[in-house]
C-alpha cells in the first residue's frame, strides 16, 4: 500500500526520530512510504488559539497539499484530531462549503498511526523488540477526539520483551494544551506535576504516548527533573527490532 | 443565523451580580494553585465524587441513549422557547401564581425586593439557587434592609464565613471541616464552645440555628432546575430537605427562574431525574425532589411568584456555536472531571459559573471581553464533554469563543502579529522550511530574553536536532 506521511510540524523540525520511526515501521510491513514534501502544519495552533483566519490558508494548503493521496498516516493523535474534527469547520466558518467538503474528504483518508495499523493494516504484531520497563500515557485527542481506544496498548502488549506498567490516572491530561502551556503556565505546570508524580511512581524506564507535543512537554518536565525516565514516541518503539 | 436577525440581544450588565471576575484567570489561578490546603481538599472531593459519578452511570445499560435525548430535548426546547415560555406564563397564572419578566440582573432584583417589602417581611429564607447568585439577589436585598439566610448547609458555610461559592452544586468544596467548625463557633451565637468537626454535630449545629429561620420566615427565595410548559410545574431538586421546608412553610414564594429551565412536557423530567443525580451527586435517586403548581388553598405558600430571568440568556441563544450552553443542567460533572478545575478551584473563575460550564457561559452572558480568560482556561482535554449528560460540546465551544474574541478584539496585538506571521511562514513550504532553520536561534533568543519564561520556569525546552526530518528525508532518496 502506498502511503503518504504526514509527518506533523512538530516532529518535522523538532523530533525527526519520530518521523524517521514511522517511515521505518511501515516499510517493514512491506508498504511504500511517500513523504509529500510541501506539506507545513495542520494549523491547529491557530485554531485553537482564536484565530480562525490565519488557519484557513494553512487549511487551503493542507488540503492541496494531501488531496492526491489515498491514505494519509500521522503519528499524532492531535494533529489527526485537528484534520478530522476542525478543517472542515474552519473552511465553514469562513463561509468556504466547497472547501469544507474537501477537507471532510481529506480527514475520511487521514489516520492516526495506531488507528492505521490496526483498522487498515489490520495487525496488532508489528515484530517489534523493545526490552524496557515502558508505561504509556493517552494522549487527550487520541482517547477523546479520536476514540483509538485501546489499540495503541494492543500493539504495546505484542512488543517482544517489553514490560508494560499501567499509569495511574492515566487518562488525566498532562497539561500541554498548545498555547494553554504558556498563557496559563502555573495551572499546567501544576497538571504536570501530578501527571510526572505518577510516572515516576511506575519506576518505568520510559513514558510512551502518541503525540510528539505531550512528549515534548512530559520531557521538559523530566529533564528538569534529572530523572532518568525518558520520553518515548510510540512509533519508535514499534519501530524498534 | 436566519436573514431577520436584527442584532446582537443585550448582554449581562456590568456592576451587578457575580459574571465578572475582578482579575484574569491565569493571574486569579495563581493565588488559588499556591494554596495548598485547597489543593488538598479539592482533589480529595473531586476525586470522591468522580468515583461514585463513574460508579452509578456506569450500572445504566442505556446511559448515552438517556444522553442523547437530553441534548435533544434541550435543543428542540431552545428552538420554541418563546413559545413555551408564553405557555408556563399562562398555566402559573390558570393555577393562581403570578408571572414577572426580567430583562437583566437590576430589574428581577428590583421586583423580588417590592415582592418582598408588599408581603411586609425584612429577612426571607432561600433555598440553594445559582441564578440569584448570578444577579447578586442577596446584596440587592441588603441595600434595602432586607437579610437573605441561605439554608443549603454548604450555602450556609460559604454565607457565614463571608465567602464566595466555589462549586455549582458543593459550594463550600473548598472548606474542610475543621474550617466549618471554626466559621460556625464564630458565627453562630447558639452553638456550644465545645463543638467538634464531626459531621453529625456540625450538621446538628446548623439544624437548630436552621430551624428558627424557617419557622419565622414570612418569605422564601428560590430558583428552580426545571419548570414544565405544559402543566405550569415547578421543580427544585436537593439533598437536605432544607429547601422542601423553605418551599412549604413560608406565606410567600418567590422563584427565580432562567428562561432556559423551561421543559416542554411533564414526561420530560423522566429523562432529567436520571441524569442529573448520578451525574451530580452520584446517587441514583434524587433524595428531596419538590414539584409545585401555582397556589393550593390551605397547604403551602398562598403567594407564588415566579420571575422569569433573561440577563444575557437571549443574546447566547443568538449564537449557533455557542447557544447550547442554554442546555446545562447545573449537575456539576463537568467540574468534577476537569483537571483545571481540580487544581485552581472556583474562585479563579470569577463567576458563579465555575470550570468548564463556567467558561463557556460566563463569557456569552457577559460578552466575549469581559471575560476574556474564561475560553483559554483549559487545556481542551474534553474530559468535560464525556461527562455531560446533556452532551454539551464544550471543547468545541471554548474554540469558537477564542475564535470570538480574537474577531471581537480591536486594534493589533503581539499574538496577533505573531500569529499571522507564523501562517505566512507556514503556508509557503520553502518559508517553512527556512524557519526551520532558525529555530536553535529562537531557542537561544527565547532563553535570553525569557520570551517563553511561562513554560522554562517548570519545563526545559528542547534541543533542536541536528538534522530536519525534511532534510534527513530528501538525503536518504
Amino acid at each position: 500500500m502506498r502511503v503518504a506521511l504526514f509527518v506533523t510540524c512538530l516532529a518535522d523540525a523538532m523530533f525527526p526520530d519520530v518521523g524517521k520511526a514511522t517511515v521505518t515501521l511501515l516499510e517493514r510491513l512491506g508498504h511504500e512510504v511517500v513523504f509529500p514534501e510541501a506539506q507545513t502544519c495542520c494549523g491547529q495552533m491557530h485554531v485553537n488559539t482564536g484565530y480562525q483566519r490565519q488557519a484557513l490558508k494553512l487549511v487551503e494548503h493542507h488540503m492541496r497539499t494531501f488531496e492526491p493521496y489515498d491514505a494519509i498516516v500521522a503519528p499524532s493523535g492531535s494533529c489527526v484530531g485537528s484534520v478530522r474534527h476542525q478543517h472542515a469547520a474552519v473552511a465553514e466558518r469562513a463561509g468556504k462549503g466547497q472547501l469544507a467538503a474537501r477537507a471532510g474528504e481529506v480527514a475520511a483518508r487521514t489516520y492516526e498511526l495506531s488507528e492505521f495499523l490496526v483498522d487498515v493494516l489490520g495487525v496488532t504484531d508489528v515484530g517489534a523488540h523493545y526490552p524496557h520497563r515502558v508505561t504509556y500515557h493517552p494522549t487527550c485527542h487520541s482517547l477523546r477526539m479520536l476514540r483509538v481506544g485501546d489499540r495503541p496498548l494492543r500493539l504495546l502488549r505484542a512488543v517482544r520483551g517489553i514490560d508494560l506498567v499501567e499509569l495511574p490516572d492515566a487518562e488525566q491530561c498532562c497539561g500541554f494544551g498548545g498555547t494553554f502551556a504558556l498563557k496559563n503556565a502555573d495551572t499546567s505546570a501544576a497538571m504536570l506535576a501530578d501527571k510526572l508524580r505518577n510516572v515516576l511512581s511506575t519506576s518505568a524506564d520510559a513514558v510512551c504516548a502518541g503525540d510528539s507535543s505531550c512528549l515534548m512537554h512530559m520531557g521538559g518536565g523530566l529533564s528538569r527533573l534529572s530523572v532518568d525516565t525518558k520520553p518515548v514516541h510510540l512509533a519508535q518503539i514499534l519501530a524498534a527490532t | 443565523m436566519s436573514s431577520t436577525f436584527l442584532g446582537m440581544p443585550v448582554v449581562a450588565p456590568r456592576g451587578v451580580g457575580q459574571l465578572r471576575g475582578d482579575e484574569s484567570f491565569p493571574k486569579a489561578a495563581r493565588t488559588a494553585l499556591a494554596n495548598e490546603q485547597l489543593r488538598r481538599n479539592l482533589g480529595h472531593a473531586t476525586r470522591t465524587i468522580r468515583a461514585k459519578r463513574a460508579a452509578v452511570v456506569g450500572e445504566v445499560p442505556d446511559w448515552e441513549e438517556l444522553r442523547l435525548a437530553g441534548e435533544a430535548l434541550k435543543a428542540s426546547t431552545m428552538a420554541r422557547l418563546p413559545e413555551l415560555l408564553t405557555q408556563l406564563e399562562e398555566r402559573v397564572t390558570e393555577r393562581g401564581g403570578t408571572v414577572h419578566w426580567a430583562r437583566d440582573a437590576n430589574e428581577a432584583n428590583r421586583i423580588v425586593a417590592d415582592l418582598v417589602k408588599k408581603a411586609g417581611a425584612d429577612e426571607v429564607v432561600k433555598v440553594k439557587s445559582m441564578a440569584t447568585q448570578e444577579i447578586g439577589l442577596n446584596e440587592a436585598l441588603a441595600a434595602e434592609g432586607i437579610a437573605a439566610w441561605e439554608t443549603d448547609l454548604a450555602e450556609l458555610i460559604v454565607q457565614l464565613g463571608h465567602d464566595k461559592p466555589s462549586h455549582i452544586l458543593v459550594p463550600a468544596i473548598h472548606r474542610n471541616r475543621t474550617e466549618i467548625r471554626d466559621i460556625f463557633l464564630r458565627e453562630m451565637p447558639s452553638v456550644p464552645a465545645d463543638l467538634t468537626d464531626e459531621p453529625r454535630q456540625l450538621a446538628m449545629a446548623a439544624r437548630e440555628h436552621l430551624r428558627r429561620k424557617f419557622l419565622s420566615a414570612k418569605v422564601a427565595v428560590s430558583g428552580a432546575n426545571f419548570a414544565v410548559a405544559e402543566t405550569g410545574t415547578l421543580a427544585v431538586v436537593e439533598s437536605e430537605g432544607n429547601g422542601r421546608m423553605c418551599l412549604t412553610l413560608p406565606r410567600t414564594l418567590i422563584t427565580v427562574m432562567g428562561i432556559e429551565k423551561v421543559v416542554p412536557a411533564w414526561t420530560d423530567l423522566e429523562v432529567f431525574l436520571q441524569l442529573l443525580p448520578r451525574s451530580s451527586t452520584g446517587e441514583r435517586m434524587n433524595p428531596y425532589t419538590s414539584l409545585w403548581t401555582g397556589v393550593t388553598p390551605g397547604d403551602g405558600p398562598q403567594e407564588f411568584h415566579l420571575v422569569l430571568l433573561d440577563n444575557g440568556r437571549t443574546a447566547v441563544l443568538a449564537d449557533e456555536a455557542g447557544r447550547s450552553a442554554l442546555h446545562c443542567i447545573r449537575c456539576s460533572a463537568c467540574l468534577n472531571v476537569c483537571p483545571v478545575y481540580e487544581r485552581t478551584g472556583g474562585h479563579a473563575y470569577g463567576s458563579v459559573y465555575p470550570g468548564p460550564i463556567g467558561a463557556v457561559l460566563s463569557p456569552q452572558l457577559t460578552g466575549v471581553q469581559d471575560n476574556a480568560s474564561l475560553p483559554y482556561a483549559s487545556s481542551l482535554c474534553g474530559a468535560c464533554f464525556d461527562a455531560c449528560p446533556v452532551r454539551i460540546d464544550i471543547p468545541s465551544m471554548l474554540v469558537h469563543l477564542r475564535a470570538r474574541r480574537v474577531e471581537e478584539k480591536k486594534g493589533p496585538s503581539p499574538e496577533a502579529i505573531s500569529m499571522a506571521a507564523m501562517s505566512w511562514v507556514m503556508s509557503g513550504p520553502r518559508r517553512f522550511r527556512g524557519g526551520e532553520r532558525l529555530l536553535g536561534l529562537g531557542r537561544l533568543v527565547s532563553r535570553r530574553t525569557r520570551l517563553l519564561r511561562g513554560w522554562t520556569a517548570s519545563r526545559d525546552l528542547p534541543r533542536p536536532p541536528a538534522q530536519t526530518f525534511r532534510d534527513w528525508w530528501r538525503n536518504r532518496t
